[in-house]
């Protein structure tokens, strides 16, 4: 069938019509012989150069929307019906080959993950051409032509050169560039992002989202935006459907949203969002006030003191770290070059006090916490715990000092084994390191089910009949099963959903003021960090290029980087749409030099108590 | 690139050296003297030395691997005791039968199995689908000689369409009198495999998410299928392929037996039967040399392939 | 301290045990495929035919009677009689005690050996890793059979040098097959976190990595076995099969290959009859095996 131009609708359509009308859309899928309604009769509308967010934690629904709109679900175990009225045309009604022409063309989808959306075999020029190709029916030369202008709009930097490379030469960020491009070849009515900027760096973030916005003007089209992040709600979008379970609970231009929720739901999601800057007049760390998505009902949250010792010894002094990893290549596997993942990194932290190690993908904050633990050996530098030089233990040793310091990871699902039962997995530290009897593990097991708000009588039960929050506490149970002293949080909760998030935050600082222990709390989410930490290190290519208390770093940054990296965060108020500035595209640049380099010595000043910035030329 | 082929080159060596040095231990483990063992119990003692003299096996171990290594290298692999012909005459007279065998085997297997294995992935869980699993599987279990046999049976004894005995007489006819059967009995069989791997690799990308853009593209399902899937399932593909030429050549040495057909399996079993050491130690580089090779064609394949190959 | 239980969805009420658990998730392997099902039991009834051979078997299959050669199937000789005038039946029944026991003793010795060595390969990386994973190669790549045939040969065909050698050839795939998920499962969080605990190597090895893999490992031994089976016939129809006058089913197809102008069943029987096991064997693995991708995703 040849490339045929779709047919012609007016270009000036009367300015009430919306682009997209959904009318009580509902789709169910079938599993196993039983159909299940993933949505369930939702309605609401997109106008002409509009913004609309749709927004909600996992299982809402809201990608099966859009998959719905796209016509994208697979067809032998799904169904959808209601209507979707693409201008006044129902595309539920379309046979696929005609829907085959709205794709990409009216309406064009980007997706979530940008490293595995694109074709590894096929070259970038070809991958966008193809859409005009197909659909505006242009020979290669005048698509390669186009191609290229379109590279050029979404700024990708010597676009010429990338019509003919492949998409393992480019970064995350570029990669989202170039579907942004392939989506946008055609020029659509309607954008529909899922989730784009998920999987992207903060600063990266903040740059994609200008580029939507700013093409957005340019092409006058509208935009559905998926997301889960009320800070980017807030940004970009001019109305917001909130999704739970499948229903749409509420809808409001984002402005009244923000001020006058309606909904219980929408209520408890924005009382767990935390805001960059609502901190502010409020040394100590602060629980979340969490509201019932039910009934409604808020939670009272008492003003705590702080839980910092800062008279005693520091539990963990971490003095000139270095971690790097080899490189090898060549024919001989000689090191070529080196990742310098931490460089001379110092600081201290005491009983009952969190330091947040926050920054951006690359920048070495995870591999710190593994070198302090010794998963990953350091190339020199001390590590004293409890005045104890980690480094220098004996297997023995390093076993005993394991006991009191552990380790939470990211993602909840693989942190447990899913082989053995959750109360083996909590009982086994105490039983591996001879500390209890099998007997009196079982009890200890139910205290530390207790202690962490899960029913004692779950630990006969296997890690996948959980949820992600829950994993996430069994987790946190198994690591204090040794009663340890030091907790190092890496990136924790950042798989969580947002009210899960919350609840999960809530525990770890209930357990600090119990318990007196320490987190070194290692994540990207600066908001987060703002509610948890008494004191911030930024990290940038391996190094602290700033730290202090944590009011002076988020009111008082200094560095250009920690100030760049504030100013890239979402909030999540409306009326707090920031001013557009000029485009720019940066790349975060790796740790990685050759193996004979040297890095030069860094200068660090004092600007206030305890807070100190590495020099920067000015 | 070239940092990949050289080093695909240093493992073939390496390869090579090993097997060599793995045949010349084989060779020589066997309980008992091997000149006694083939001039029997009531052979003289100078008829043994002599013959152990012939055969180089009174030099010290370390002299022997030498001579081995040098002449394998040279081309001179000693002389067969059954024929008296220099070993790697014999060998290269039988070699093309099989070269030919399996290539032509292995290009039915693809041009059947791929296809096969392409529209099950499309069609999974459909009637098709099972059809083509159940039938794969059914035509991989088939041990080589038994295809053969059944084969034999039908077209060349009770249907007198195909010799029984499979030897080439100079003309095309004759050439495709004496090829058909052999390759079809292999070619079923990597029919079978090719068909698996295919399905399974299709079913594999097509989850991908490159594949979702490109129908969110608006792609028509055709060319999303042969350009954009196809084309990733390759990689898998072509390193199954790669390893089944090993099996391949296995299966050879059985459904050359089986149709009378000359060939290194002939040539193999014959030597084994009667411990004939020269040509067994020739036989083994030859094995080793092919499998190299194909190693080595297969590394390249994915050069053309796969683009993230080039940058190495 | 929230009750974490109620918004975050409910949990059945009673919790099974271990066991009950694991043989829950065993039937539902096998009924992922109902193939499986037909596998298994095509396998069991051969294993059972051929421990019940002596009592089965018709006829002592080594009992010639010349005077009975080569007859076609009859009442008195179901499926004819070779050209000593053996009981084919009777032949073919204790063939298969031949062919089961080479082949599972040889799998399950390299199903052993090859997962400790891809194990501590896959484990420990690095230089170790390499080397022995390039070793494998160099065997895996060389023709399988004809490395047994070889062997065979050379240490003589006994049913204790065949299956050595079969095992020796089955190591490096079952080493492959180990070494993956290995390296795969040791990224995951739950044996950092195990690390992180004081664990030691070994305890992470084979508490929690092994029972992790061993569903592939055991799809891998159900399909193998089928190559081994194979590998032996194959032998055996050489002329390097457990030495006559023992039946084995090899051997019997190389008997009947000499007659085969005149008595085709000779050789089509004991011939359809390995490809029913070999195929049974591949149904049963192949259904496994669609279980397990499948669920390993689900669970992770």
């Amino acid at each position: 069938m040849s490339a045929a131009a779709p047919a012609q609708l007016p270009t000036q359509l009367p300015a009430q019509l919306p682009i997209l009308a959904v009318r009580n859309l509902t789709t169910a899928f079938r599993v196993d012989d039983e159909w299940t309604t993933v949505v369930k009769g939702i309605s609401f509308e997109i106008g002409q150069r509009e913004t609309v967010a749709i927004v909600g934690e996992s299982g809402s629904g809201k990608s099966v929307t859009a998959l719905s709109i796209m016509g994208l679900l697979p067809a032998a175990n799904s169904r959808a019906t209601g209507e979707i009225l693409l201008e006044g045309r129902d595309l539920l009604k379309l046979p696929e080959n005609q829907m085959r022409h709205v794709r990409g063309n009216l309406i064009s989808m980007i997706f979530q993950e940008p490293m595995t959306s694109l074709n590894p075999v096929l070259t970038l020029g070809f991958q966008i051409a193809e859409a005009l190709i197909y659909h505006r029916g242009l020979d290669r030369a005048r698509a390669e032509a186009e191609t290229l202008r379109i590279l050029e709009r979404v700024r990708i930097p010597s676009a010429a050169s990338r019509l003919h490379e492949y998409p393992h030469r480019l970064s995350g960020g570029m990669r989202q560039r170039v579907m942004i491009a392939m989506a946008l070849a055609c020029k659509p009515k309607l954008l529909i992002a899922d989730e784009p900027t998920t999987a992207l760096d903060v600063t990266i973030q903040a740059e994609i989202l200008e580029l939507i916005k700013l093409l957005q003007d340019e092409e006058g089209m509208s935009v559905a935006f998926i997301t889960h992040d009320m800070g980017v709600v807030a940004e970009i979008a001019d109305r917001t459907v909130v999704m739970l379970n499948g229903n749409a609970v509420e809808q409001e231009p984002t402005a009244e949203l923000f001020a006058r929720p309606r909904e219980p739901y929408t209520r408890a999601l924005l009382a767990a969002v935390p805001r960059l800057g609502s901190m502010k007049g409020r040394p100590a760390p602060q629980r979340f006030a969490i509201v019932d998505p039910v009934t409604g009902a808020t939670e009272i949250v008492p003003d705590t003191a702080s839980t910092a010792a800062l008279t005693e010894r520091p539990v963990l002094e971490v003095a000139h770290l270095v971690t790097r990893f080899d490189i090898r290549s060549g024919v001989l596997s000689r090191v070529s070059a080196r990742v310098h993942a931490v460089e001379d990194i110092s600081f201290s932290l005491h009983a009952g006090e969190t330091l947040a190690l926050v920054g951006e993908s690359g920048c070495g904050k995870s591999t710190t916490g593994r070198s302090i633990l010794r998963l990953v050996e350091p190339d020199s530098g001390t590590v004293l715990f409890e005045g104890q030089d980690v480094r220098a233990l004996d297997r023995a040793g390093l076993r005993r000092a394991r006991q009191r310091m552990q380790m939470i990871f990211q993602d909840p699902f693989a942190s447990l084994n899913p082989r053995k039962t959750v109360g083996g997995a909590i009982a086994e530290p105490m039983i591996v390191h001879g500390l209890l009897s099998r007997a009196d593990a079982r009890d200890r097991v139910s205290e530390l089910l207790r202690k962490v708000g899960l029913p004692p009588d779950m630990a006969s039960r296997f890690p996948h009949e959980f949820s992600g929050g829950q994993r996430q506490r069994l987790c946190i149970a198994r690591a204090l099963a040794l009663a340890p002293k030091l907790l190092v949080a890496d990136e924790a909760v950042s798989a969580l959903d947002v009210s899960i998030k919350a609840q999960v935050i809530n525990l770890m600082m209930d357990l600090q003021a119990d318990m007196g222990l320490a987190y070194l709390f290692i994540s990207h989410d600066i908001a987060v960090v703002e509610r948890v930490s008494h004191r911030v290190a930024v990290m940038y290519l391996g190094e602290i290029v700033e730290i202090g208390p944590r009011a002076a770093i988020m009111e008082n940054p200094q560095h250009p980087y920690t100030k760049r990296l504030m100013a890239a965060v979402p909030v999540p108020e409306a009326g707090r749409r920031r001013l557009r500035r000029g485009l720019s595209t940066t790349e975060i640049p790796s740790p990685v030099h050759e193996a004979n380099y040297v890095p030069a010595p860094r200068l660090y000043r004092e600007i206030g108590p305890g807070h100190v910035v590495q020099a920067f030329d000015a | 690139m070239t940092t990949f082929l050289i080093r695909r080159l240093a493992f073939a060596w390496v390869t090579l050296f090993a097997v060599l040095t793995l045949v010349f231990v084989l060779v020589r483990i066997v309980p008992g003297d091997p000149a006694q063992l083939i001039l029997g119990d009531q052979a003289s003692r100078e008829a043994i030395d002599a013959l152990r003299q012939r055969l180089g096996l009174d030099l010290p171990l370390s002299k022997q691997y030498t001579v081995f290594l040098l002449g394998a290298l040279r081309g001179d692999w000693g002389v067969s005791m059954i024929s008296g012909q220099p070993v790697i005459r014999e060998v290269l007279r039988v070699l093309p039968w099989t070269i030919e065998l399996t290539l032509v085997s292995l290009v039915i297997g693809i041009l059947l199995g791929v296809p096969a294995g392409v529209y099950a992935a499309i069609h999974r869980n459909r009637f098709v689908d099972y059809a083509v699993r159940i039938s794969s599987l059914l035509g991989l279990s088939f041990p080589p000689f038994v295809s053969a046999i059944i084969l034999l049976l039908v077209f060349a004894i009770a249907l007198p369409w195909f010799p029984v005995i499979s030897a080439r007489s100079g003309s095309v006819m004759a050439w495709y009198q004496s090829i058909t059967l052999p390759a079809i009995s292999l070619g079923l069989i990597s029919a079978a495999y090719v068909t698996r791997v295919t399905r399974s690799a299709m079913l594999e990308v097509l989850s991908e998410d490159y594949v979702r853009t490109a129908r969110a593209k608006g792609v028509p399902w055709n060319v999303v299928i042969w350009r954009h899937a196809l084309r990733n399932a390759l990689i898998p593909i072509i390193t199954v392929v790669g390893l089944y030429l090993g099996i391949l050549i296995g299966n050879s040495v059985l459904t050359e037996i089986v149709f009378s057909r000359p060939g290194l399996g002939k040539l193999l079993i014959g030597a084994l039967n009667q411990r004939d050491y020269p040509m067994l130690q020739g036989m083994m580089v030859i094995y080793t040399l092919i499998v190299v090779l194909v190693n080595l064609l297969t590394d390249l394949a994915y050069g053309f392939v796969d683009p993230r190959v080039k940058l190495k | 301290m929230s009750a974490a239980g109620s918004s975050e969805g409910a949990l059945r009420t009673a919790a099974p045990s271990p066991f009950a658990y694991f043989a829950s998730a065993t039937l539902k392997a096998f009924n992922t495929n109902k193939t499986s099902w037909i596998g298994l039991v095509v396998f069991l009834i051969v294993v059972v035919a051929a421990i019940l051979a002596p009592v089965l078997a018709p006829f002592d299959p080594n009992d010639q009677n010349i005077l009975e050669k080569l007859r076609s199937p009859t009442l008195e000789h179901w499926l004819g009689t070779d050209s000593f005038g053996r009981d084919t039946l009777s032949r073919l029944v204790f063939g298969a005690r031949i062919s089961l026991i080479i082949g599972v003793v040889s799998t399950l010795a390299a199903m052993v050996i090859g997962t400790a060595i891809g194990m501590l390969a896959g484990w420990h990386g690095g230089r170790l890793d390499t080397v022995t994973m390039q070793a494998m190669d160099v065997l895996l790549a060389f023709p399988s059979l004809i490395l047994g045939l070889i062997l065979v040969a050379m240490l003589g065909p006994s049913m204790v040098n065949i299956i050595i050698a079969i095992a020796l050839t089955s190591i490096p795939p079952f080493a492959r097959i180990a070494r993956a998920p290995t390296i795969a499962v040791k990224e995951r969080e739950f044996v950092d976190a195990g690390r992180a605990l004081g664990y030691s190597d070994t305890r992470l090895l084979v508490v929690h990595i092994l029972p992790n893999i061993l569903p592939e490992i055991l799809v891998m031994g159900s399909l193998w076995l089928a190559n081994a089976i194979r590998t032996e016939a194959s032998l055996a129809f050489v002329g390097l099969g457990v030495k006559p006058p023992t039946a084995t089913w090899g051997g019997m197809i190389r008997e009947g290959f000499e007659n085969i102008l005149d008595s085709y069943w000779l050789a089509l029987v004991p011939g359809v009859a390995i490809l029913f096991v070999i195929f049974a064997l591949n149904l049963l693995g192949d259904g496994l095996r669609d279980a397990i991708d499948p669920k390993l995703k689900g669970e992770a």
